[in-house]
């Protein structure tokens, strides 16, 4: 990413999700981009500011999500919303997620996130969320930057492709 | 025989690719890595990888469920 001539391609991504499931298309895409030489700007807003937090604890819910089914022993179990008053159900969910991304060799959210560290992606908190939820930008991993939609704005008008996800 | 082989079987997407391209950057202008994978999408992938950053895929094949790629760092 050392060259910064006006060749190179760029992208830039609105992070809305701040859950285990949502959190793979930034990531994925941020890094794989960064990777064939796009130079990457992702801007976390609302729940997506989760994924900065120093201490990733995400979670995933099966709640409302009809196109989540887990296979189990050769079928698929799908997930109807009258389980969710089933205490105990999104930490069941996350754990089975979890094993899966393991099993399957699909890279966890923390080595994908280095990943964008180490290509030099750029990483923007939203200033007006730390302020909304009460975070502190202590609670956030170093090296990000913090700023608002300007911020954001002056970083799409330039860029060949802006993603929201 | 390649300079450098990248052992990526039981890898995911992205994770072939983003390790591909740490390795190339260890190797000079002209050098080779071979990279094995076991998945099934890393073919389309390295296709399209090679083509859009400049590097030469000079040769790719799959045998008993791995996929073997050759590529030659030009970029």
């Amino acid at each position: 990413m050392a060259d910064a001539s006006d060749n190179t391609k760029s992208m830039s991504i609105i992070v809305t999700k701040g859950t285990l499931d949502w959190a793979y298309p930034p990531f994925i895409l941020a890094t794989t981009a960064a990777a064939m030489g796009v130079r990457v700007s992702m801007f976390f807003t609302f729940y997506g500011l989760q994924l900065l937090k120093k201490n990733l604890n995400l979670k995933i819910s099966p709640f409302g999500n009809p196109g989540m089914e887990m296979p189990m022993m050769g079928m698929h179990m799908p997930m109807p919303n009258i389980v969710n008053v089933i205490p105990g159900v999104d930490a069941a969910a996350t754990k089975m997620m979890k094993n899966l991304i393991k099993k399957k060799g699909v890279a966890s959210i923390e080595e994908l996130r280095e990943a964008a560290v180490e290509s030099e992606i750029e990483m923007i908190g939203c200033q007006m969320t730390l302020d909304l939820f009460e975070f502190k930008k202590e609670d956030l991993m170093d090296g990000i930057k913090i700023g608002g939609a300007a911020t954001y704005m002056e970083n799409a008008l330039k860029s060949d492709i802006n993603l929201f996800i | 025989m390649a300079d450098v082989t990248l052992d990526a079987k039981g890898l995911n997407c992205p994770l072939p690719i983003l390790r591909a391209k740490k390795a190339l950057k260890d190797i000079p202008t002209g050098g080779t890595l071979e990279v094995l994978a076991t998945d099934p999408g890393s073919a389309a992938d390295f296709d399209a990888f090679c083509r859009t950053t400049g590097n030469e895929l000079m040769e790719h094949s799959v045998d008993g469920g791995v996929y073997r790629f050759l590529i030659k760092h030009t970029a």
